[in-house]
């Protein structure tokens, strides 16, 4: 355990100190200044006013952005520190290989979810400041669905980086999954299959297999709880699961992918070459 | 203590180690050279478990691909390119001791040593430092534990004159309860360092050798160049040696570390239309190592 943890702490210092690190920050910390700054808390849009018109509004930025970032900084990084020499040198040192794979995991994860927390966090410590009404519900769910987020990319992330060779090839693949996922979204493909008549199990199976899919219906569904947007295949999504439900199933099922992903890049990690 | 058989190893289609088999006792010093693509580099991949392979490979008949943390708990190893890391130098050396259950203390004594003071640069990032401190860090860390076996692959290369025969005398100090392999593309850089000579070429053993063990790692000789005339280059050379010039400029004096001869003469050679007289003698002086010893 020690050893995991001191895998994690080194992987949390080189990443303070990387430049994908303070763009992370940048991006996410500037997305809710900015929400502000254009008086978003003022606006009303479908109801929502105040810190959940801009919770709503940073979640869905973040699903478009969080996903990439996560996949990219992570393969790169990866697959870089081994294509640099990094891993032939750390991993000389009398480390097991499960305490190094799960501490990069750890440490990293930390890295990706408490700058967009922390940011999300900003925005309610503002509002509390300024007196406008907090809506803690929203706040606790949309915190679980990006820890959520952060670990499903996370643990893809690590299995490309497990699979590839260098650099370039992982973030190709990374590139790949990410255009993948967000090819089969409502919005685009996956809604061109329905107009094509494709048997309904399928969209929606394929929908619920997605995980940018599965966030995007659960934050859909927090301010829309009938799912009216998504058409027909609302009927299936609540009578499978009910709202409260479906709500779990959205936390639960990228942790899901996420550990899998990460476990299968685990074994790969230990049965090939290192670095 | 490190025992390789029948050791192969295929990248894709490209059989880079071909059947490798040696058997290294404790306390030999064992040179691994060969030409870029030997397979030197992959060799040592293996024996540090970083690489899968067929054959055996084992330290103290214990496997470093299964056994990792046991069997690296007592290797040190010196790479030839410094990872570019970005984190501070202290923190890797706390990493390294924590894992080598190991004191940084120690680890910055060793560095000291070397002359490199890392209260100075403990907080700046590792990657930033210059090629001869990183270098010294890198052998602070492998020597600052109690490891039985030394992996290095050109650990001198970056280090000055000084520098190097300090790590010799550090060397020294454990070679009788050490086992060292030290790798390096010409054998002239390292010979005076070893006692044994393995030469791989395709992945294949093609040399194994004793060489005369003569050398004191920690011996020192005192050198004598008389030179025609004054030159800025030279001066400039042999300053960087420590070397003392005589008021006219024209005879110098100075100290050279036993196994650092082959390297001063490829230094001295530059200059060989300019030198009208070179002598060594051995000196009675020896390293604080020695005398303990």
């Amino acid at each position: 355990m020690k050893e995991l943890w001191l895998t994690a702490k080194l992987d949390i210092v080189e990443s303070l100190r990387a430049r994908w690190f303070a763009i992370y920050c940048l991006v996410f910390g500037g997305l809710v200044a900015l929400l502000f700054l254009f008086g978003l808390t003022e606006s009303r849009v479908l109801g929502f006013i105040g810190l959940s018109r801009l919770l709503v509004t940073f979640i869905q930025l973040t699903m478009a952005i969080l996903p990439i970032f996560v996949l990219i900084t992570t393969v790169r990084s990866v697959a870089g520190d081994r294509e640099a020499g990094v891993f032939e040198y750390l991993l000389s040192l009398p480390v097991g290989l499960a305490a190094w794979f799960w501490g990069k995991i750890v440490g990293r994860y930390l890295v990706i979810f408490l700058p967009v927390f922390a940011a999300m966090a900003g925005a309610v410590l503002w509002a509390l400041v300024r007196g406008i009404e907090v809506p803690w519900g929203m706040f606790a769910y949309y915190t679980a669905l990006l820890a959520a987020m952060g670990w499903c990319f996370l643990g893809i992330g690590m299995l490309i980086s497990a699979l590839a060779r260098s650099t370039d090839v992982a973030q190709g693949m990374a590139f790949m999954v990410w255009l993948t996922l967000l090819l089969f979204l409502d919005l685009i493909l996956l809604g061109v299959m329905i107009q094509e008549h494709v048997r309904p199990e399928v969209a929606v199976g394929i929908a619920l297999a997605n995980p940018l899919q599965v966030f995007r219906t659960a934050a859909l569904a927090l301010f829309d709880p009938q799912l009216i947007v998504l058409g027909p295949s609302a009927f299936v999504i609540l009578d499978n699961f009910g709202a409260t439900g479906y709500q779990f199933f959205a936390v639960l099922y990228p942790i899901a992918v996420g550990a899998l992903c990460a476990g299968a890049g685990y074994l790969f990690f230990r049965r090939g070459d290192l670095p | 203590m490190i025992h390789f058989n029948n050791v192969s190893k295929t990248f894709k289609r490209n059989r880079v180690l071909d059947g490798i088999g040696l058997d290294i006792g404790l306390g030999e010093r064992v040179a691994l050279i060969g030409s870029n693509g030997a397979g030197k580099t992959t060799l040592i991949r293996c024996l540090l478990g970083e690489y899968t392979h067929d054959g055996e490979v084992a330290i103290e008949g214990v496997s470093p691909r299964t056994h990792r943390t046991q069997v690296l708990a007592a290797v040190g190893f010196v790479p030839q390119l410094p990872p570019p890391l970005k984190m501070p130098v202290g923190q890797l050396i706390g990493f390294a001791a924590a894992l080598c259950h190991s004191d940084e203390q120690r680890i910055a004594a060793l560095a000291l040593r070397l002359g490199l003071d890392v209260e100075r640069v403990r907080q700046q990032p590792f990657v930033k430092l210059s090629g001869g401190q990183k270098q010294k860090i890198l052998i602070a860390i492998a020597l600052g534990r109690d490891a039985k076996v030394l992996v290095m692959d050109e650990p001198a290369a970056n280090l000055d004159p000084e520098a190097r025969k300090i790590f010799f005398e550090l060397l020294a100090e454990r070679q009788h309860d050490t086992t060292m392999l030290i790798s390096s593309h010409r054998l002239n850089e390292v010979a005076a360092l070893v006692n044994r000579v393995v030469e791989l070429d395709m992945g294949k053993v093609v040399l194994d050798d004793r060489v005369a063990d003569d050398v004191s790692l920690s011996g020192l000789l005192d050198c004598r160049i008389r030179i025609k005339r004054a030159d800025a280059a030279f001066d400039k050379a042999l300053s960087a040696w420590d070397f003392r010039a005589s008021p006219d400029g024209l005879e110098w004096t100075g100290e050279v570390a036993g196994p650092d001869r082959l390297r001063f003469l490829g230094m001295t050679s530059r200059y060989v239309a300019l030198i009208a007289d070179l002598s060594f003698s051995e000196t009675e002086k020896v390293s604080p190592a020695e005398t303990a010893a």
